[in-house]
């Protein structure tokens, strides 16, 4: 059986597609790479490389130690490159008030219980669940995460910097 | 002119059955599946339309229009779906040509179904890749049950939870052996096993059986992540009534992107490992997999949004810039 190579993206060694266009404008199709738009960001910038309405896929360099982070809501985190501890804590007070949509940054670590963490590497997801606060530590080489989340105060959007937009 | 009107006796010597609803009636043969509607006929070669009609039954019609090619498919209304000829082709429609009936969803699901098993032969699977099954050609021979009734699989919070989707169990797919199957570290406190939650994406996605078939694997309210390996080509054109996102997490598809309404082509995207991109509310696609790839389809599953594109009230691109 002829076996072809899986290829995966990363930091240091990825390719870009792009659109070709025929009729339309490229910037209808906001296409980007996680891997470029993370090897210009800061570490944990969150920048929306998705967007469909009120939700977003922000792309999310992983290097270091983030701030400690909580939302409202569930959110979900994919690893697309490097290997990332999460430590979670459940907060005495909520961090969030309830309704409220997005990524808050909280300014130190919250008091509460310890909730556990969890190690992922490239193609692992996790789960930042409601009113959890949680943070990423990275000791290794920086990484990439994906977070599957609802546009907040932390969004960053530089459509016209990530996107293609000559045809 | 009431071609329908007279029955059909397509495929009836070969064993198979003619299937009818309204006034559409299907019948097969050795190579095609023939469409009788008032005012005409329309033919595809069979396997392309049993793996259109399979993605169309097993998705329950899906986010708007499921286009078998360029002439014969359905528009799902959440309840009811219109069945058609024609009506998002150019042609068809400046001269008038094309036909459209208005159906329960229950009641074609029901004629799909009874189609999609008497036709489907042993050995034939159209949710596999065309190099991992056998042919449909020919007289009727047997049945492949099994294969047909596969649904699409729906997370509610995300896969590997405790009461959520299960971990497939089938082994990663002949393409996808050179994926990694490692597992998180989850070290949860007591308590919090149900929240402190990881697990691999990549191996659980790359197990799958089928192809073109995106399922639920996690949710954040509305938005989805649909995962789905893919390969050889879309057996439908997907018409959006929605802005949806690919990211593509393995290798490569090109994307022919296409007007919804006149089929007129608009864009290729090529789009390789960690690219995204948007598919905007008013065109079809149909993408084109030279090896499995993993991609992610992200859907928003608001039900009022076809409403609101389809009045003008969203532009059907998703960011202004
Ligand atoms: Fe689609």
């Amino acid at each position: 059986m002829s076996m072809q190579k899986t290829t995966f993206g990363s930091l240091e060694n990825f390719e870009k597609g792009s659109v070709q266009v025929i009729d339309d404008n490229p910037k209808h199709y906001a296409f980007s790479n996680v891997f470029e738009v993370a090897s210009k960001s800061k570490p944990y910038e969150k920048v929306a490389v998705g967007k469909n309405l009120k939700y977003v896929i922000e792309a999310v360099r992983a290097e270091g130690t983030s701030p400690w982070f909580a939302a409202a809501h569930d959110e979900a985190t994919l690893v697309m490159d490097g290997e990332i501890e999460i430590h979670f804590v459940k907060p005495d007070q909520p961090p969030v008030p309830e309704g409220k949509e997005g990524t808050v940054r909280l300014s130190a670590e919250p008091k509460g219980k310890s909730m556990g963490w969890v190690k992922v590497r490239r193609g692992h997801m996790a789960l930042l669940p409601k009113g959890s606060a949680y943070q990423f530590r990275n000791t290794g080489k920086p990484g990439v995460l994906m977070v599957q989340t609802i546009q907040g105060e932390n969004t960053v959007e530089k459509w016209s910097e990530i996107c293609q937009i000559k045809p | 002119m009431s071609t329908a009107a007279t029955p059909m006796t397509t495929g009836k010597t070969l064993g198979y059955k003619t299937h009818a609803i309204g006034s559409f009636q299907f019948g097969r043969d050795e190579y095609f599946a023939h469409i009788h509607y008032p005012g005409g006929r329309h033919i595809m070669q069979v396997d392309a339309f049993l793996r259109a009609l399979m993605r169309d039954v097993a998705w329950g019609f899906f986010y708007g229009t499921v286009n078998f090619d360029t002439v014969f498919g359905t528009v799902n209304h959440y309840g009811t779906v219109e069945m058609f000829i024609g009506l998002f082709n150019e042609g068809y429609r400046a001269n008038n040509r094309h036909f459209v009936e208005t159906f329960e969803a229950k009641d074609l699901k029901a004629v799909f179904e009874g189609m999609l098993e008497d036709w489907t032969n042993e050995g034939f699977d159209p949710f596999a890749a065309p190099d991992e099954t056998g042919t449909v050609y020919g007289a009727k021979k047997g049945n492949n049950s099994k294969a047909i009734k596969r649904q699409r699989l729906i997370a509610n919070r995300m896969v590997g939870l405790p009461g959520d989707l299960t971990f497939r169990t089938e082994p990663l797919n002949r393409q996808f052996q050179d994926v990694p199957t490692d597992k998180p570290e989850v070290h949860a406190e007591k308590g919090f096993e149900n929240e402190v939650h990881a697990f691999n994406f990549f191996d659980y996605v790359c197990r799958s059986d089928v192809t073109w078939n995106p399922s639920v694997v996690s949710c954040v309210k509305d938005s989805q992540f649909c995962a789905t390996t893919e390969e050889h080509v879309l057996p439908i054109t997907h018409g959006n009534d929605r802005v949806e996102w690919f990211i593509q997490a393995t290798d490569e598809i090109i994307w022919d992107v296409d007007d919804r309404a006149t089929g007129r082509p608009r864009a290729k995207v090529t789009m390789k490992a960690g690219d995204v991109a948007a598919m905007p509310a008013d065109i079809r696609h149909r993408g084109y997999s030279p090896k499995r790839s993993l991609l992610i389809v992200w859907e928003n599953n608001d039900a009022s949004l076809p409403q609101q594109y389809a009045s003008g009230k969203l532009t059907p691109y998703p960011v202004a810039f």
